[in-house]
C-alpha cells in the first residue's frame, strides 16, 4: 500500500559570513547550528520521505550557494529532494535538477508565466515539476460570485485567494481553479499552503486541502500549521492530502518525524516505519 | 610516494546519458557501493563496461529516440551476458512495447507491455513509498527482505508474465515493479533504488557485486 508522506521543510538562508543556515532551527546538539545538509541527514535517519529545500536568501550569491548545498546533500541524502525558491526559467530548473534535486517547486513564477509549467514539465517531466500554491481565505463572496466557494468550518461561505512573494501579493486568482489549470499545463504534483494557518500550530487548513485533493488527479502535499503529529492525521483524513509537510515541528525538536510516523500508525494511516 | 590501493579492481559502471535528469544520485549510490561510474553519451564506452545503467525520466517515445545510438552496442552487451539494470524509464525501455504517445517500440529486452495506470479514486502519478512483494530469488534482492519499502514515481506501469517478475507491487493494479530477462542479467526497478535509502543503497550495491 502506498504510504502517507511526512517531509520535513528547510528554509535556507545565508548568515552573515555568506554560510548557509536553516531557519529557525533550534538544535543544540549540531555541530553547526542549522547547517542545512547535516539536518538533511538527520531528517533522512529520522524517516523522513523526502526533504524540501526552499532558498529563501531570493539572491544571485544565494543561489549559487544553494547549489553546493544541494550537491553535498544529493552525495549523502538517498531520499528524493525538492527545492524552491526563485525559480524563473527552464534554465534554472535544469541547474537544480543537475545539482542533484529530484524536483523543484515552483511559486511566484508560474503565476507570472504559468507557461514555465509546461515548458519544464515538457522538457523535464511532469514528475519532477511541483507547483507550489500560496492562497489566503477570502470572505468578499458578493464580488466573487466567478469564484469556488467552500465552506468553512464553522460554515461561513469563502473563497480561497492565490497570493505570491511569500504571501504579500494578492493576485485574484481562485486557487481551485488555479490548481486545475498547473495540472493541466502538466505540473507532476501540489504544495498548498494555507496563508492562514502557516507558523499558527493550529492544523492544516482543511477546506481547500480537501477539495485540492477532491478534484485534481495528482498529489496534494499540505502545508502550512502543523504544531504536532495529530494535525498531519487531520491532513490525511479529513484533508485526504498524500503528504504532509512541516518544518517547526521537527526544528524545535520537540518531536522527530519518527515520532509522528509513529503517532500516525497507531492511527492506522499506512507510513513507512 | 606510497599510494593507497585496493586489492580487487574497482568495477567500472556506465550510465547511459541521454541528456535530462538527475543523475548525480545514481551516480553517488554506486560510488558508494565502491564501483567507478562513468555518466556517458558515448556508446564505445560500453565495451569496457562491467555494467551498465539505462536511467530514465521524461517520455517514453523521446527516451527511445535518443537511446538510438546505443542501440548496436546495448544489444551486444547483453549478449555478452554481462548485467544491466534499468531503472524508472530505464525498466519501462526494456520492454516490447509502451502505448506511452500512442503504441511505441521498447528495447524488447524483457517481453511484456507498458500500461497507463487507470483512471480511479488513486492519485496518477503513483508517487511515494511503497512496499514490494519479491518474487524470485536474484542476487539483485539479496538480503532485502519482503514487504520492504521504495520510492516510486511513475504514471505508467509495465505488465509482464511471472517467470519475468523479480518484485510486484500494488497499486490499484498488482504490476511489476522489477523485471528480469530469461538469462538473468537484464533488470529493471520500476522504483528508484537511488532514492529509496539503506534499502536502495543495498541494491546497488548488489549490483556492483553482480558486475
Amino acid at each position: 500500500m502506498l504510504t502517507k508522506r511526512i517531509i520535513p521543510c528547510l528554509d535556507v538562508t545565508l548568515d552573515s559570513e555568506g554560510g548557509t543556515v536553516v531557519k529557525g532551527v533550534e538544535f543544540v546538539d549540531l555541530k553547526k547550528a542549522g547547517d542545512p545538509v547535516d539536518l538533511a541527514k538527520r531528517y533522512n535517519e529520522q524517516g523522513a520521505d523526502e526533504l524540501v529545500f526552499l532558498d529563501i536568501t531570493a539572491s544571485h550569491e544565494g543561489r549559487s550557494t544553494m547549489i553546493d548545498v544541494i550537491e553535498r546533500t544529493a552525495d549523502e541524502v538517498f531520499i528524493p529532494l525538492t527545492v524552491g525558491g526563485g525559480i524563473n526559467s527552464v534554465e534554472d530548473v535544469r541547474q537544480i535538477l543537475r545539482a542533484g534535486a529530484d524536483k523543484v517547486s515552483i511559486n511566484t513564477s508560474a503565476v507570472k508565466n504559468p507557461q514555465l509549467i509546461k515548458e519544464a514539465s515538457d522538457i523535464f517531466g511532469s514528475q519532477c515539476i511541483v507547483t507550489a500554491i500560496d492562497c489566503r481565505r477570502n470572505l468578499d463572496i458578493e464580488n466573487n460570485q466567478d469564484k469556488t466557494i467552500l465552506e468553512l468550518e464553522d460554515g461561513t461561505p469563502a473563497w480561497y485567494e492565490v497570493v505570491i512573494y511569500g504571501g504579500r501579493k494578492p493576485t485574484g486568482l481562485d486557487a481551485v481553479q488555479w490548481a486545475k489549470k498547473v495540472e493541466e499545463l502538466g505540473s507532476g504534483e501540489i504544495l498548498l499552503t494555507s496563508m492562514d494557518r502557516d507558523g499558527t500550530y493550529d492544523g492544516f487548513d482543511i477546506p481547500i486541502t480537501r477539495k485540492l485533493s477532491e478534484e485534481l488527479e495528482i498529489p496534494i502535499i499540505a502545508s502550512g500549521g502543523v504544531g504536532k503529529p495529530e494535525h498531519m492525521y487531520g491532513g490525511f483524513i479529513d484533508g485526504k492530502a498524500d503528504a504532509g509537510l512541516a518544518a517547526s515541528i521537527f526544528h524545535f525538536g520537540e518531536y522527530t518525524v519518527r515520532d509522528v510516523k509513529e503517532a500516525l500508525r497507531k492511527k492506522d494511516i499506512p507510513v513507512r516505519l | 610516494m606510497y599510494q593507497n590501493r585496493t586489492v580487487l579492481p574497482m568495477k567500472k559502471i556506465v550510465i547511459i546519458d541521454y541528456g535530462l535528469g538527475n543523475l548525480r544520485s545514481v551516480q553517488k549510490g554506486l560510488e558508494h557501493a565502491g564501483a567507478e561510474v562513468t555518466i556517458s553519451k558515448d556508446p564505445a564506452d560500453l565495451e569496457s563496461a562491467d555494467g551498465v545503467i539505462l536511467p530514465g525520466v521524461g517520455a517514453f517515445s523521446d527516451a527511445m529516440k535518443n537511446i538510438v545510438p546505443f542501440l548496436d552496442g546495448i544489444h551486444k552487451y547483453v549478449g555478452s551476458g554481462k548485467p544491466v539494470l534499468g531503472i524508472c524509464l530505464g525498466q519501462q525501455m526494456l520492454m516490447s512495447h509502451s502505448e506511452e504517445g500512442g503504441l511505441t517500440d521498447g528495447l524488447d529486452l524483457v517481453p511484456g507491455m507498458v500500461l497507463r495506470f487507470p483512471h480511479s479514486e488513486l492519485k496518477v502519478p503513483h508517487m511515494g513509498w511503497n512496499a514490494l512483494s519479491i518474487e524470485q530469488d536474484h542476487p539483485f534482492y539479496e538480503g532485502i527482505e519482503d514487504g520492504a519499502f521504495v520510492y516510486f514515481v511513475h504514471s505508467y506501469y509495465v505488465d509482464t508474465d511471472a517467470s519475468h517478475t523479480l518484485a510486484s507491487c500494488e497499486y490499484g493494479v498488482n504490476f511489476a515493479a522489477s523485471v528480469v530477462n530469461s538469462t538473468g542479467n537484464v533488470i529493471g526497478t520500476q522504483f528508484h533504488p537511488e532514492k529509496s535509502g539503506d534499502i536502495g543503497l543495498k541494491m546497488l550495491d548488489n549490483f556492483v557485486g553482480m558486475c
